[in-house]
C-alpha cells in the first residue's frame, strides 16, 4: 500500500472508515514450495466493521489464496491474521464464505441446504428449529416458493441467492466472497450485486469480495485493493466515495468512470511490470 | 431450395396461396426412427432366423447347436418344472440364496473396505495394493480352495460369489469418496464440520452414483461366481443342473437353463437400478446405460 488515493477529495469519508478494525492482516506471505510459487508477498490489510472491501486482480495473482488464508483454510507462510482480536488458526464460525459455484447439495431441499451450517454446528434438532429463520432469509432473497424445491430446479442466479442465505443463516460477522457472481450472466449479476448491497447494509456486515470485474468492485465497495501478480501484492488502495445506497445508474456518472479508469490503469501497470 | 425472405416475397405468397407452411420438421434417417419394440423384435427374429438357418444346413451337429424349436421346447419344459415347484425350483432357490448372500456380503465388505480405502491415507497407500493383488488373482482358481475350506454346501459358493463381486464395490465406493469437488470440501471445512460429518453428510452422498456403478458391476459378477463354484464343487444349485445336462450332451437343456439364469441376473441388475433411482433421485441421467 504505497499510496492512498481519494478519487474525489473533500468528500466526507463513509462511516465505515471510523469503525473499529475487525480483520487485521500483518505482513502475510504465502509460498507454495512445490513449484516455488510466491503467491502472496507481505500483504497488509485492515477491514473495519461494516465496511465493504474488494480485491481486484488478474486471475492467478493470489486472490483466492488470500481469501483462504483469511478464512483459516490455509496457513500463511509468514505473517499474522487477526479476526476480532483473536488470531485465525483454522476455520471459524464467525466467518461466512461463498464461492463462484453455489455448491448446493442436490439431495437436500433448498431450505435444508440453507440450514446446513446450523445442522453441522448444533445438530439436526437445531437445524429444524432454524427453519423459520431460513424461510425468512429465503423470503428476503425472493426464494420463498422454492424452500421445498431441490437445487436442480433453480437457475444459476437463484442457486447463488440460496447460497447467500446459507452463508447468512449462522449470522457470521464477516463475509468472504470469492467471485460469487462471476458465473452468472451480466443482467443477473447486476441484480445480484444490488441484492448483496441491500443485505449487507441491512446487517451491517463486514464484507471482503474477490472479483475480476472493475465495475462490480466499484459499485459495491468502500475500498478497492488492486493486486498485481507474481508475487501477489497490493499495489493500490482506491477509496470509493460514492454515496450509499449505490444504484446501477451510477455506472454512467463521470465519477464512476474516473474510478474505473484509475483502477484499470493500476491493473495494466501491474500486467506490464 | 429457393430462399424466400419474409420481408418481400413471403407476403406475396401468403396472400396468394393463403397457407404456406412455415413450420418444418428436421428429419433423421428412417433407420433411427424405428420404434424400440419393433427394432428389438426385428433383431430377435433375425437372430433366431440365422440360428435356424445354420441348423437346417446341417453344418453343425445338434449336440453342438440345438435348433431354436428344440430350445423353445426346453424353455417350456424348465419353465413348467419351475412353476409347478419341481426339483428345478429347489435348485434355482439354492442358487438364488448363494447369489443373495454373496451379494449382501460383497456389499458389506466392499463398502467397508471402500470407505477405508477412500477416506484414509492408510487405506489408500497400504491396503489398496493388497486389494489390487487379490483382485488380479485368477479368482476361479480359488474355487477348489473354498470347497476344501467350506465344504460342498452353499458356503463355498457364497465365498466365490463374494470374492468376485467385492472389488468393483470397493473401487466404486472409494472413487465416490473422491468425487466431491474442492468447493464442497472447503465449504464443509469453513462450517467447522468434523471428519465424520464431512463423510456422512457430504462425501458419501456425493459418491452414491459411483457406489451404484460398483454395485452394478458386482451384481453381474456375483452370479458368475456362484455358478462357477457350483460347476467345480457340486452342490444342488442351477449350475449343477447345467453341468449334468451338459455331461449328457443335452445342449438344448443347457441353453434353456442359461436363459433362466440370465433372467435372474437381469432381475438382480434391475433391482440395483431401481435402488439407485430411489436413493440417488437427484441423478437424472439413465441409470441402466451408464456403467
Ligand atoms: N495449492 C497450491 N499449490 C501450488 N500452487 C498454488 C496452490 N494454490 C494456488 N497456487 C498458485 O498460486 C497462484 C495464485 O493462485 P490463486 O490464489 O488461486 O489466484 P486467483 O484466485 O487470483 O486466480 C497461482 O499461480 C496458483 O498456481
Ligand atoms: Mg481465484
Amino acid at each position: 500500500m504505497e499510496r492512498r488515493v481519494n478519487a474525489v477529495p473533500h468528500e466526507t469519508e463513509s462511516a465505515a472508515q471510523d469503525a473499529r478494525p475487525i480483520y487485521v492482516l500483518t505482513d502475510v506471505s504465502k509460498v507454495f514450495p512445490k513449484r516455488n510459487v510466491h503467491a502472496l508477498d507481505h500483504i497488509n490489510l485492515t477491514l473495519r466493521e461494516g465496511s465493504f472491501s474488494s480485491v481486484i486482480g488478474a486471475s492467478g495473482c493470489g486472490k483466492s489464496t488470500l481469501l483462504k488464508i483469511m478464512a483459516g483454510l490455509q496457513p500463511p507462510s509468514e505473517g499474522s491474521v487477526m479476526l476480532d482480536g483473536r488470531p485465525v488458526l483454522g476455520t471459524r464460525d464467525d466467518i461466512g464464505m461463498m464461492f463462484q459455484q453455489a455448491t448446493l447439495f442436490p439431495w437436500r431441499t433448498v431450505i435444508e441446504n440453507v440450514v446446513l451450517p446450523i445442522e453441522i454446528r448444533d445438530g439436526k434438532a437445531a437445524a429444524r428449529a432454524a427453519h423459520d429463520q431460513a424461510r425468512e432469509l429465503l423470503g428476503m432473497a425472493g426464494l420463498s416458493k422454492f424452500a421445498g424445491a431441490y437445487p436442480n430446479e433453480l437457475s444459476g442466479g437463484m442457486a447463488q441467492r440460496a447460497a447467500i442465505c446459507r452463508m447468512l443463516v449462522s449470522k457470521p460477522s464477516v463475509l468472504l466472497l470469492d467471485e460469487p457472481f462471476s458465473a452468472l450472466d451480466e443482467l443477473t449479476r447486476d441484480f445480484m450485486n444490488m441484492e448483496l448491497q441491500r443485505i449487507c447494509m441491512e446487517r451491517n456486515a463486514t464484507v471482503f469480495l474477490v472479483t475480476h470485474s472493475i465495475p462490480e468492485a466499484v459499485i459495491l465497495s468502500d475500498v478497492v485493493y488492486v493486486m498485481s501478480p507474481r508475487p501477489g501484492r497490493f499495489v493500490e488502495e482506491v477509496v470509493v466515495n460514492l454515496p450509499r445506497p449505490r444504484t446501477l445508474d451510477m455506472i454512467t456518472t463521470p465519477r464512476f468512470g474516473a474510478l474505473v479508469d484509475r483502477i484499470r490503469g493500476h491493473l495494466e501497470m501491474g500486467v506490464l511490470e | 431450395m429457393t430462399h424466400v425472405s419474409p420481408a418481400d416475397e413471403g407476403v406475396h405468397i401468403a396472400a396468394s396461396s393463403g397457407a404456406v407452411s412455415t413450420v418444418w420438421v428436421e428429419e433423421g434417417s428412417w433407420f433411427d426412427r424405428v420404434p424400440r419394440s419393433v427394432a428389438m423384435a426385428a433383431i430377435f427374429v433375425l437372430g433366431v432366423g440365422l440360428w435356424q438357418l445354420v441348423v437346417v444346413t446341417g453344418i453343425v451337429s445338434p449336440i453342438i447347436l440345438p435348433s431354436p424349436v428344440e430350445t423353445a421346447e426346453q424353455i417350456w419344459f424348465v419353465g413348467h418344472n419351475l412353476l409347478t415347484g419341481g426339483y428345478m425350483l429347489t435348485s434355482l432357490w439354492i442358487t438364488m440364496k448363494e447369489v443373495f448372500y454373496g451379494f449382501v456380503l460383497a456389499i458389506v465388505l466392499g463398502f467397508t473396505l471402500g470407505v477405508i480405502v477412500g477416506e484414509t491415507a492408510f487405506g489408500e497407500r497400504a491396503l489398496m495394493p493388497y486389494l489390487v493383488a487379490f483382485d488380479t488373482m485368477p479368482k476361479v482358481a480359488f474355487a477348489p480352495l473354498f470347497i476344501a475350506w467350506l465344504g460342498f454346501g452353499i458356503e463355498s459358493k457364497v465365498a466365490l460369489a463374494t470374492y468376485i463381486a467385492t472389488f468393483p464395490i470397493i473401487v466404486g465406493t472409494a472413487a465416490g469418496l473422491h468425487a466431491a469437488d474442492e468447493n464442497a470440501r472447503m465449504l464443509f471445512k469453513t462450517l467447522g464440520a468434523s471428519r465424520w460429518q464431512t463423510l456422512v453428510k457430504m462425501k458419501l452422498p456425493t459418491g452414491m452414483p459411483h457406489f451404484f456403478t460398483g454395485l452394478k458391476i458386482g451384481s453381474v459378477g456375483v452370479m458368475a461366481g456362484a455358478i462357477t463354484a457350483e460347476f467345480l464343487g457340486g452342490g444342488k444349485g442351477f449350475g449343477e443342473l447345467i453341468r449334468i445336462a451338459s455331461t449328457n450332451l443335452h445342449t438344448a437343456r443347457v441353453f434353456s437353463l442359461i436363459i433362466y439364469l440370465s433372467l435372474v441376473g437381469m432381475l438382480i441388475f434391475m433391482a440395483v437400478v431401481w435402488a439407485q433411482k430411489r436413493f440417488v433421485f437427484w441423478q437424472k441421467s439413465s441409470a441402466v446405460m451408464e456403467h
